[in-house]
């Protein structure tokens, strides 16, 4: 009873540790661990014993196409699945953490939490970019916008329903502050009239928004004359000028955030300090990289939790279908075993060679569904709302997410090898041989 | 029916094979089940029944623009309008930005559009007495172990007071049910009166949204068009939609869910099919002399065929059914513990049918071929082993 009892302690360690381990290993641990097996194999008496097992058991693989493309179909859906939902997380996080920079700041109303809560009057907006951290450029005036970021409802191109987007009134220099920001098709707005440029993902997304078409906000007409390119998610938003789109939006004088640019990035601790010591003025500041990457958290997290609950329950699914096809396997092979046994083999090169096949087969099935994400999921774009209106973000299956993907693939085909290979090494002899 | 002995003898001729094979289904049902959970979620958010009889006035240009106080009277009077209220988006947090959720300045006449909000006679008679008062849902009292006589205080996004503070101090008096498991229980309501006398910006006498409860809800559009027609034109449009499709408008800009749990289960199912049909294959080409049997005593060609098939969908009924029993106590345990903080709706009866429908479908293209194969095989090679 107590071997028993100690049998399952010692198979339980024996499963949770390497997985524990597989989880955190970096890749270059990985593959010194292969490298170390090979040597193993090729060096000692038993590693060649269990290389010589081992191949035989790949040979037999054909034989057994059926069961055995349950282990690789089986574990490509768990990480095809896993790597595609990591993939959206990744790609929205980046879309917002690249829209933000560590030199450029943005100051909002003390407690507004978002450019949209947020209310800047004049007042506070002409002492804000009056801080000497500002950058100055070459005519002396600060590189600073006060922008007016407010929310206009179009209708969309895939179902014809409205949805939110984005119109942000920006300052005169809001071109200046932000380089990366190319104009691809016709021209910027001119100030002072009602024109506006489109990011490009809000042109794919919205109707009529080509260059030349008009639009009615606030019972006004007005002109879209161009279309731009930032690469972030400025891309989903409109931008005019903001004493116009104020004026449509009947907000007078006030704007919602003044951005700016530093003269150095390790000026924002002291711009900070002056400007919420400044006793005229209740703002918060921060610099753009930080403000973008608090708006992605949340989902980002959620989508996450979600990814690896559904990984983990496909994943123990896997696990099942795997062990039943390692366990047939090795019932198959029961005789052959037995017989290999009795001419003096140990257990251990048994034991090596069921687990070495299956997670051979886990790795195929992880690359294939590694793979498959890649190919379908990588730049495959899709919206969400964020700060209630419409953010374009392309899902981004990075290497770290492949690479994650291969880890949990190991993972399964581990679990699911390992004790078929157990039983295949504690079989009987005699009850082998009698096998079939 | 009386094969069941036979088939359920078959079904566990090889016990860890079977539970193996089961598990696979129970974790591809339990993953079901608490996907469409999500999404059905998703799909009810205010969008319950409650809500057919109420119409939802915008302004046109974007539901962040306020609209003038002075439309009231003017929506009271249109022809199928039975009662008109009206709100403001507040946007507080409690304590820590993570800590949101909805919170709304009501005027006097909120609540009694909204039937599902049970809430005591005296309480909500306090509620009206008391000019700071709020009251709160109860799985947001629960959230945050809140009790009646509580101060509450909310830390301003949009709305700081007058005297530059954003912090507005609310006194809890009174905590409403669900009339439905449905109904959205997280969320505080406090007197729009209060906000408009003490907020910095966006009072002024102008309201976040108009809320319309229609005398017949069949007569949605035209009201909504004749609401429409008293803004045309002027400098502050109106846009009047039934509150489902507000928030299924919202929803669905929010993420197209069904296109997710779809194609997660698509992939799910796929695997699965491939999973239990190898199980199958291989329950059948094991039993074939057994079956050989079987028809040497008389089983006939479609009696195998209606086992066989009959031992796949059992095997699928039985795993799925535990799958989905499995996710329908995870998520009411969730509920429990977490309230509406995350989406999670109760397993609906039409969550479980669909799920029969996949068991039985599964199970018959899983049963096909071996059973085909079961019922073509011929007696004398069958027993000759060949």
């Amino acid at each position: 009873m107590l071997g028993r009892l100690g049998f399952w302690m010692v198979m339980a360690l024996a499963v949770v540790g390497p997985v524990l381990l597989l989880t955190y290993m970096p890749w270059w641990a990985l593959l010194a661990t292969l490298l170390l097996l090979a040597a193993w194999m090729a060096s000692t008496r038993i590693g060649q014993q269990s290389w010589s097992v081992t191949q035989v058991g790949i040979a037999t693989i054909p034989q057994r196409l059926g069961s055995s493309s349950v282990v690789v179909i089986g574990i490509a859906g768990v990480v095809g699945v896993l790597i595609a939902v990591l993939a959206m997380a990744a790609g929205f996080e980046t879309t917002l953490r690249e829209t933000g920079t560590d030199d450029t700041v943005v100051v909002t109303r003390a407690g507004a939490q978002t450019e949209l809560n947020s209310v800047i009057d004049q007042d506070t907006a002409a002492v804000v970019t009056q801080a000497k951290q500002v950058l100055h450029n070459a005519a002396g005036q600060p590189i600073a916008s006060p922008e007016l970021v407010v929310i206009a409802s179009l209708p969309k191109k895939s179902d014809g329903l409205d949805a939110n987007v984005e119109i942000r009134g920006v300052g005169q220099r809001a071109w200046e502050l932000r380089p990366g920001v190319k104009v691809i098709a016709g021209r910027k707005f001119t100030p002072g009239l009602r024109e506006l440029i489109a990011g490009k993902r809000a042109v794919g997304q919205f109707k009529n928004l080509q260059i030349g078409s008009s639009m009615k906000l606030n019972g006004q007409l007005w002109t879209l004359v161009g279309e731009f390119d930032s690469a972030d998610a400025h891309n989903s938003e409109i931008w005019g000028d903001a004493d116009v789109v104020a004026s449509a939006y009947r907000r007078g004088g006030t704007r919602t955030s003044v951005n700016m640019k530093l003269t150095d990035r390790g000026e924002f601790e002291a711009l900070k300090a002056a400007l919420t010591t400044d006793p005229r003025i209740k703002v918060d500041v921060s610099t753009t990289r930080d403000y973008y990457n608090r708006q992605s958290e949340n989902l980002t997290r959620a989508i996450r939790i979600l990814a690896i609950t559904v990984g983990i329950i496909m994943a123990v699914g896997a696990v099942f279908g795997a062990l039943n096809t390692m366990y047939a396997a090795v019932a198959t092979r029961a005789r052959e075993i037995a017989t290999l046994r009795a001419i003096g083999f140990r257990g251990l090169p048994v034991i090596v060679s069921v687990l070495f096949e299956t997670m051979l087969l886990a790795v195929l099935g992880g690359t294939l569904g590694a793979g498959l994400a890649w190919a379908i999921f990588d730049d495959y774009t899709a919206s969400t709302l964020s700060n209630f209106s419409q953010i374009v973000f392309a899902f981004n299956v990075t290497p770290g997410l492949l690479w994650n993907g291969l880890k949990w693939a190991l993972a399964i085909g581990f679990i699911g090898g390992l004790f078929p290979a157990v039983r295949a090494a504690r079989v009987s002899v005699t009850a082998g041989l009698r096998e079939l | 029916m009386k094969y069941f002995h036979l088939l359920w003898t078959a079904l566990f001729r090889r016990k860890t094979r079977t539970l193996f094979t089961l598990l696979s289904v129970v974790a591809a049902f339990l993953l079901f089940g608490l996907l469409n959970s999500v999404r059905t979620a998703f799909a009810n958010v205010g969008g319950d029944v409650a809500g057919v009889d109420r119409l939802v006035t915008m302004s046109k240009l974007s539901f962040t623009v306020s609209l003038p106080k002075s439309l009231l009277p003017r929506i009271q009077t249109v022809p199928g309008v039975a009662a008109v209220s009206y709100a403001n988006w507040f946007g507080g947090f409690y304590q820590d930005p993570k800590n949101s959720f909805p919170n709304e300045a009501v005027a006097e006449n909120f609540l009694d559009l909204f039937p599902e909000f049970v809430l005591p006679d005296e309480q909500r008679e306090a509620f009206r007495r008391t000019r700071s008062g709020a009251v709160i849902g109860a799985s947001l009292a629960r959230r945050f172990h809140w009790k009646i006589g509580d101060k509450i205080p909310l830390q301003a996004t949009a709305f700081p007071q007058k005297n530059g503070s954003n912090t507005w101090t609310f006194d809890l008096v009174g905590i409403f049910h669900g009339r439905d498991p449905q109904t959205q229980e997280g969320i505080l309501f406090f007197h729009w009166d209060y906000f408009n006398e003490a907020t910095q910006f966006g009072g002024g006498n102008s309201v976040g949204w108009y809320e319309v409860k229609l005398a017949d809800r069949k007569q949605a559009d035209p009201v909504a068009q004749r609401i429409d027609a008293l803004s045309f034109d002027s400098d502050h449009e109106t846009k009047t939609q039934t509150e489902q499709s507000v928030t299924a408008a919202l929803v669905s800009q929010f993420a197209d869910i069904g296109l997710i749990v779809g194609a997660i289960m698509g992939a799910v199912f796929f695997t699965l099919v491939l999973l239990t049909g190898n199980t199958m294959a291989q329950a059948v080409r094991e039993r074939i002399p057994e079956l050989a049997v079987l028809k040497t005593i008389g089983f006939s060609n479609v009696s195998i065929l209606v086992l066989v098939l009959g031992e796949a969908v059992l095997m699928l009924f039985l795993g799925g059914a535990t799958g989905m029993a499995l996710a329908s106590v995870i998520v009411d345990i969730v509920r429990q513990k977490l309230g509406s903080s995350i989406p999670l709706a109760s397993l609906a009866g039409s969550t479980w049918l669909l799920g029969v429908a996949f068991m039985v479908a599964i199970g018959l293209i899983v049963g096909a071929l071996p059973a085909l194969r079961g019922m073509r095989l011929r007696i004398v090679e069958a027993l000759a082993g060949r």
